[in-house]
């Protein structure tokens, strides 16, 4: 087995590893959230007064 | 284990944390790839000057594009982009079909761009001196990789497009400086243009690969519910962006016809990477490389945020299932969209050839951008200056939207010539997919909620 297969095998292995943990994210808030919470953002919504969750921004803390 | 149920009131919508510099690399990076392959294909189709006349001609039509685009979301504020338009100004099943259009414009690409990529990463590898290199794992990987992390936030998503799009515009701006295009040191122009080898009818050719040159910038308006201040931020970004490009395309037409004769490139793969080697650089072959590398990721990444957007609005106005529709209470991002789209994008790139991908992607944006002269038109009539606000007001009106549909109705000619087939078998699926809603999804639509602008009744209604 040369380097390259090496990084072939990695980027088989991390791909799994990226849905693997996004399919256990999913599943794990479906579970948390009721689907009434999940779906009820509102078009064109300005305001975040009423946003759950305030200490995570999505990525911008 | 308890669920959180929603108190009264309480809701959860996508987070507001972009400014106009992510708008600029939600629509530059998108496009940018274009200018580091693809455009070249007008070069084959009617020779380098019919390539320049292609660039400018989609440059026009991609700059009506963008000043009505801006005028309208700069009003129509929400996640969907034209798909929300088409929804408040045309009607249901417009909204559909463009909602449809937006999806399979942007998978299509990020399939093609993953592709690019994968290829790109397979030919170092068998150049590195390595036997039987496969370009599947890097395909995959792209794809995975860049979902997870639209999935993990808009900003972190964005911000990274915005640096690598970045890199991408300064290697061109490099290489520009470094072949010397106020000399004759490596720019032959007066040798390497040989007029139009296919005639005006190599010119028309020429069209359908022109607009790679410039495809996606409307994809700036997916972004108008994550943006802190959509009046200002979306007509500054797509304005800024379509400037941009046609500076970045202009420079690229430029540096590559000047350096190789279009027999060659028409046919390369990666012109500006081929023009960076023929300097003998090897910094400015590693540039161009990286710039190579960076602009399809861009891509690719822009690709998947506009892509879950339009789906999860329309699942949101229960077009689709209302499924998709949810949004991650964590991430603030439309999550089920995302992960839904992953095997789309994965069963394209992975099964369906390069060019069959690029073209359904290249229709779906041609049947988009028909959409926006009409629904321009129809907007102005409905509500006419002053009736209701907007951040932006675009000069000339009808002229855009009239030079639109006539730059359009060439496109589809361009396209006609050489994929004629495609073009038909894709005006029947969405034929079908126009049924199958009309008779069977309508009756779940929102048909009154739908409607979110605070605008007064439309003029004759």
């Amino acid at each position: 087995m040369n380097n390259f297969q090496l990084l072939e095998y990695g980027a088989w292995g991390l791909s799994a590893l990226l849905g693997l943990w996004m399919l256990i994210d999913l599943i794990r808030t479906d579970k948390t959230y009721s689907e009434e919470l999940l779906t009820s953002s509102k078009e064109g919504e300005i305001e975040d007064a009423l946003v759950i969750d305030p200490p995570h921004q999505g990525g911008h803390l | 284990m308890t669920q959180t149920t929603a108190v009264h009131g309480e809701r959860i919508s996508l987070l507001r944390v972009l400014g106009p510099g992510h708008v600029w690399a939600l629509g530059v990076g998108i496009v940018l790839v274009g200018e580091y392959m693809g455009w070249n294909f007008a070069v084959g189709k009617g020779g380098a000057i019919a390539a320049l006349i292609a660039c400018w001609v989609a440059g026009l039509l991609y700059t009506c594009v963008a000043m009505i685009d801006s005028e309208v979301t700069s009003t129509v504020a929400a996640a969907g982009g034209q798909y929300a338009q088409a929804k408040h100004i045309v009607g249901p099943l417009m909204a559909f079909n463009v909602g449809l259009f937006l999806v399979f414009a942007y998978t299509m690409l990020e399939a093609a761009n993953a592709i690019t990529l994968g290829y790109l990463v397979q030919t170092v590898g068998s150049m590195a001196g390595f036997a039987d290199t496969h370009d599947k794992p890097f395909i995959v990987l792209t794809i995975m990789f860049l979902a997870w992390l639209n999935y993990r936030g808009v900003y972190a998503t964005l911000t990274f497009n915005l640096v690598i799009t970045a890199i991408a515009f300064v290697a061109i701006w490099v290489l520009f400086f470094a072949v010397q295009p106020w000399s004759s040191v490596y720019m032959k122009h007066g040798d390497l243009l040989t007029g139009l080898p296919y005639g005006w009818l190599g010119v028309l050719a020429a069209l359908h690969f022109g607009m790679w040159y410039y495809l996606g910038i409307e994809g700036t308006t997916q972004a108008a519910e994550e943006v802190r201040s959509p009046a200002r931020a979306l007509p500054l970004g797509t304005m800024t962006g379509i400037i941009t490009l046609l500076i970045a395309a202009t420079m690229t037409w430029y540096i590559c016809a000047g350096i190789m004769p279009w027999e060659y490139l028409g046919q390369a793969v990666t012109p500006l990477f081929d023009a960076a080697r023929l300097t003998d650089s090897t910094l400015l072959m590693v540039l161009l490389f990286i710039g190579t590398i960076f602009s399809t990721l861009a891509s690719a990444n822009g690709c998947i945020n506009d892509a879950s957007r339009a789906w999860f609005s329309m699942g949101r106005d229960r077009y689709l299932p209302q499924v998709f529709g949810a949004v991650h209470p964590k991430y603030r991002t439309p999550y089920r969209a995302i992960v839904f789209l992953v095997p789309v994008a994965l069963v394209f790139a992975y099964f369906a050839p390069l060019d069959q991908v690029i073209t359904f992607s290249i229709l779906s944006g041609l049947l988009e951008y028909t959409f926006m002269a009409i629904n321009v038109i129809m907007f102005r009539q409905k509500w006419p200056l002053g009736v209701i606000k907007r951040g932006y007001v675009h000069p000339f009106h009808p002229l855009p939207a009239l030079v639109l549909l006539l730059l359009c109705s060439v496109t589809y000619f361009a396209v006609f010539l050489g994929y004629g087939t495609q073009l038909i078998a894709m005006m029947v699926f969405y034929i079908v997919a126009s049924l199958w809603f009309a008779f069977h999804r309508y009756k779940f639509v929102r048909r009154g909620a739908q409607f979110t602008m605070p605008w007064p009744k439309p003029v004759g209604y």
